[in-house]
């Protein structure tokens, strides 16, 4: 599974000061989404997110064929009536990727949203409330980020037999909530000692006022983060486990697809079709939702965007580059000194 | 005065490229005289530091040098320009003849490495024949110097406090014998008592080993105290240097009196407490004309319109000072 | 030593927590299956490991959830972990201790090279933003984005084959006994390399983009632009001032996404029919071996452990921060 590489920094306590999202004024927040969809990564990732959930909606209903349905042709290359070839059975590979898509999405973003909420509720009220609470809702975090949550996940799915999506997307969602509680609870803790919480802190605002308005408005970007690396991290997983076999068996997904390839050897037989596009929806989505997170963590800490222009030109005609420790000098009037 | 030992010619520093640069340092000649303590003040956000770090082209991205000289004169020997400095040249100019002390010099010491090694380093990368030995004496000899026990020598920065990090800062400064030490704001994050202390030490120092220094700060009442030479920067430009006596005794810039009425002096007659209305300027909308006359309490016709040029006052006759000011305007130089 | 102490405690905790949660998954289970499996087997089993299963699985109604408790403890520390239904009639003990250091080989070392190249390569991307290092970026996204597995099954289709160096599965010739010889160790070797690659890759660019980011965080600290106007040479800067403190934050990452890349690797495993957990792992699934799949999560909740308490370990060494307390 991949890392969630999003900012590690920021759930290294004591360090997370330095990737802290800027100030961000209230008047100026309208301002900063637009920088946000401006991000070219962010940009292409929400494009290629887009549709895939398009197809998670329509998949079923434009699939050419019933992707469970066994015709003759047995293990065909692409043709025309089969755009991506055939299985075992001669069911139609390019349907049961469309059809696949609605479950792969939709464990996706349940257990994503899932998740999220966890982490908010754990995160947030360990960082704004401290003390004995934090340690122990730290603790817990911190106890279900060491577990490995595959390996659990993969032996609560057998136990529960033929899982449907709903309860996988719940599995996933309950073990995999803990680095993003992490994540904000450092930005809580950061952002409670800012001068504006404090203040309402000191007026008596009620504390589910201050939490409301004050601070979740401030973690949109990590908590964003969180679900968008969450996302990712649950596809993977809904596809490992249909991969090997342990969840319901009447539906199709991207792993069920690679599960009957792998079983039926398709490696054996040259028969790529089978399994190189479902593992090209897979990395597509994946890389997609990567490119929203970079944007996001370009968006929070400034230092990270690719600093634009790195070369510049002197007057003379050379480039220099911009680097850290020696300025350009575009040009030196006068030469050498009399 | 003496000789020259750097000297600033028309710089000009921006942050940024094309029409986003933002103008932080603009057409700024400044000289240092051997053996002088040079200060430079103005509000925050003026560009001192900006200045500062130009000089040896320190400056972080998106900083950018669009021209002028930095002329050095080492010690008999001909004079060069900085600037022009290949980046190998350069590497071995920077701390050997020029060392800086950081603004915020707490965080100036890396984290993981003792103080020894930092102090060291310098040395092995300067005098890559001396010994270890020989590097180790040396190292303990500056921490004496500026005041620390040779004992904390393996110290790391967590263990220092703030006064003593920023001396061993100034004891790294001085290990290669520099003949300039910048000096940013070196004590503002220090209280009153250790600021003064660590002061009157460095004049100490200056007047054994005979450094030129360059000291900047929004303090000007620390400056009049310490330094020879005041420089007052205000939005990017020098408006007024002079000797330290004299700008405080009748400075002539607007700005430069706004900003000693600021502080309470610390000796001599106490002055009243103006302060200067309205804020420092916005460098991406810079104000035509002279950029304090907004501000100025004394701004007539010419200010909005025409930048005034820095020189020495042509309707008073005081030798070593200049100014750029329409109540007092320079010297036609033909 | 007091955060040394402070992070043992911790761990410990956390085996009680993961070993706990073992003892609790099993109750869920629908008793038919284990009871049917003891039925089918229980001319085979001794009475003692008809005792063992039953504490495992919680059958013994009689007693009370905090005596089955206390005994399925007992049981562990005496290392007793029950029988395999897969491979009867071995006990789980056995079989895991097989399988472990297949796994500890493979994922281990392969893990530590992917951190130790990661970063190397996330020094030089964040160091010299905009050269060819940053190229490195878009293709590492594209391939961390990847299962672990499909990326196996790529690799074998491409790489592996008859006629090929690599080959496609096992972790050892056939034709050899495990044995450190001058037979077996090359077999080995040339069995775990397509694995390993494909571990490599996939886990490779999370390194990367972690180390780049916090290099360009660390570049923009104050001591950074110290140690250039000090004069210091481009190499000691980037490396022993940048480097050496971006390098903190990563360690401690390192530490807790273990417990996400050995889900990645357990399926490497299985595409590779590799002799480690993983794959033992599948076949125990195939079979309904609850013991054995117990057994295995625990033992790989352990691993992660101490993978952790190593990796405090080294983090302690390299930050001095942290050893002042004590
Ligand atoms: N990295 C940067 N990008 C853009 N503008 C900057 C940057 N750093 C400094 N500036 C601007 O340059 C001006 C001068 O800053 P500085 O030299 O730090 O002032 P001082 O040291 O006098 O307080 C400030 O107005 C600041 O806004
Ligand atoms: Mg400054």
């Amino acid at each position: 599974m991949t890392i969630p590489t999003s900012s590690i920094e920021q759930v290294i306590p004591g360090q997370g000061s330095m990737a802290q999202p800027e100030e961000a004024h209230p008047s100026k927040r309208k301002r900063q989404r637009f920088t946000f969809i401006r991000n070219k990564k962010a940009a292409v990732g929400l494009t290629i997110f887009g549709l895939y959930v398009l197809f998670a909606i329509i998949g079923p209903w434009i699939a050419p064929y019933d992707p469970s349905a066994r015709g003759n042709d047995l293990v065909q290359p692409p043709s025309a009536d089969h755009w991506l070839g055939t299985t075992h059975l001669g069911q139609d590979v390019f349907s049961q990727i469309l059809v696949g898509t609605r479950s792969v999405m939709y464990v996706g973003l349940l257990a994503g949203t899932i998740a999220t909420v966890l982490s908010i509720l754990i995160g947030v009220t360990a960082g704004y409330l401290g003390g004995k609470t934090d340690d122990v809702l730290s603790a817990f975090a911190n106890v279900i980020l060491v577990i490995p949550a595959v390996p659990l996940m993969i032996i609560i799915t057998s136990i529960l037999n033929n899982a449907s999506d709903t309860l996988i997307a719940l599995v996933i969602g309950l073990t995999s909530w803990s680095w993003n509680a992490r994540v904000l609870r450092a930005q809580t803790l950061s952002l409670g000692r800012r001068d504006y919480v404090e203040a309402s802190r000191a007026t008596g605002e009620k504390t589910w006022r201050i939490i409301g308005f004050e601070l979740l408005p401030n973690l949109t970007a990590v908590i964003a983060s969180g679900f968008v690396g969450t996302v990712i991290f649950a596809v993977l997983s809904e596809i490992t486990l249909a991969f090997i076999g342990i969840v319901s068996n009447n539906g199709w997904n991207w792993g069920t697809i690679l599960f009957w390839a792998q079983g039926q050897q398709a490696l054996a037989q040259n028969a790529w079709w089978w399994f190189v596009p479902a593992g090209l929806a897979i990395a597509f989505l994946g890389t997609a939702l990567s490119l929203i997170n970079f944007g996001i963590d370009e968006f929070v800490s400034p230092r990270l965007r690719s600093a634009g222009k790195t070369k510049v030109k002197t007057a003379s005609g050379r480039t220099v580059r911009m680097r850290i420790g020696f300025t350009p000098v575009l040009s030196s009037k006068g030469g050498e000194p009399s | 005065m003496s000789q020259p030992v750097l000297e600033i010619r028309n710089l000009n520093v921006d942050y940024g490229l094309g029409d986003k640069a933002v103008h932080a340092v603009r057409d700024v000649s400044l000289t240092l005289h051997r053996g002088e303590v040079l200060g430079l003040a103005g509000e925050s956000g003026s560009g001192k530091s900006t200045l500062a770090y130009g000089l040896t082209r320190l400056l972080p991205p998106p900083g950018v040098i669009t021209g002028g000289q930095v002329i050095y004169h080492p010690e008999g020997g001909q004079p060069y320009d900085v600037l022009a400095l290949t980046d190998r040249k350069l590497r071995q100019f920077r701390w050997a003849e020029t060392a800086i002390v950081f603004q915020g010099a707490m965080n100036s010491l890396n984290p993981v490495h003792k103080i020894s090694t930092q102090l060291t380093d310098v040395l092995r990368a300067h005098e890559p024949k001396m010994s270890e030995h020989t590097r180790g004496a040396r190292a303990r000899e500056m921490l004496k110097l500026v005041g620390i026990s040779p004992d904390r020598m393996d110290a790391y920065p967590h263990q220092l406090s703030g006064g003593m990090r920023q001396r061993v800062m100034i004891g790294m400064a001085l290990i290669l014998q520099p003949q300039v030490v910048i000096m940013d704001e070196p004590t503002t994050a220090l209280d009153v008592v250790m600021q003064r202390q660590i002061l009157g030490q460095l004049i100490e120092l200056r007047e054994r080993l005979g450094f030129s220094v360059i000291f900047i700060t929004h303090d000007l009442s620390l400056l009049v105290e310490f330094s020879n030479r005041i420089a007052i920067m205000y939005g990017g430009r020098i408006v007024e240097e002079a000797p330290a006596a004299t700008i405080y005794r009748d400075a002539l810039h607007p700005y430069s009196a706004g900003l000693l009425a600021s502080f309470p002096a610390l000796r001599g007659p106490k002055r009243e407490l103006a302060g200067i209305p309205g804020s420092p300027p916005d460098l991406a909308g810079m104000p035509s004309g002279c950029s304090f006359h907004p501000r100025c309490p004394k701004a007539f016709d010419p200010c909005p319109t025409t930048i005034p040029v820095l020189g020495p006052p042509a309707d008073l006759n005081s030798a070593g000072r200049s100014v750029a000011c329409w109540l007092h305007p320079a010297l036609e130089i033909s | 030593m007091r955060y040394f102490l402070q992070r043992i405690a911790f761990y410990l905790f956390t085996a009680w927590a993961a070993i706990t949660l073992n003892f609790f998954i099993p109750r869920l289970v629908p008793g038919d299956p284990v009871q049917s499996l003891i039925a089918k087997y229980r001319g085979q089993l001794s009475s003692d490991a008809i005792q063992s299963l039953y504490v495992l699985f919680g059958l013994d109604k009689q007693e009370s959830l905090w005596q089955q408790y206390l005994d399925y403890w007992k049981q562990i520390f005496q290392g007793d972990l029950g029988l395999s239904f897969t491979f009867f009639p071995a006990p789980v003990s056995q079989v895991i201790s097989q399988a472990l250091p297949w796994t500890v080989m493979l994922v281990g070392i392969t893990t530590i090279i992917s951190f130790m190249l990661g970063t190397g390569l996330g020094v030089l991307a964040g160091w010299r933003r905009g050269s060819w290092a940053d190229g490195l970026l878009p293709v590492t996204t594209f391939f961390s984005s990847v299962p672990y597995f499909w990326l196996g099954i790529i690799a074998i289709y491409l790489l592996a084959g008859p006629d090929s160096f690599f080959p496609s599965s096992g972790g050892f010739d056939s034709g050899l006994v495990p044995a450190w010889d001058q037979y077996f160790i090359p077999s080995a070797i040339q069995h775990s390399l397509l694995p390993a690659l494909t571990i490599l890759i996939s886990s490779v660019s999370g390194w990367i983009l972690s180390m780049r980011n916090m290099m360009v965080t660390v570049a923009s600290e104050d001591y950074i632009t110290v140690a250039h106007a000090k004069g210091l040479s481009e190499r000691r800067v980037a490396v022993s001032y940048a480097a050496r403190n971006a390098l903190l934050p990563n360690v401690s990452g390192f530490a807790l996404s273990l417990g996400f890349i050995v889900g990645g690797t357990l399926l490497v495993e299985i595409v590779f029919s590799y002799p480690g957990l993983g794959f033992t792992l599948l076949q125990a699934l195939g079979a309904k071996d609850y013991p054995l799949m117990q057994g295995i999560f625990l033992v790989i909740t352990i691993s992660v452990l101490v993978a952790n308490l190593l990796a405090d370990v080294a983090y302690l060494l390299l930050d001095p921060r942290t050893r002042k307390e004590g």
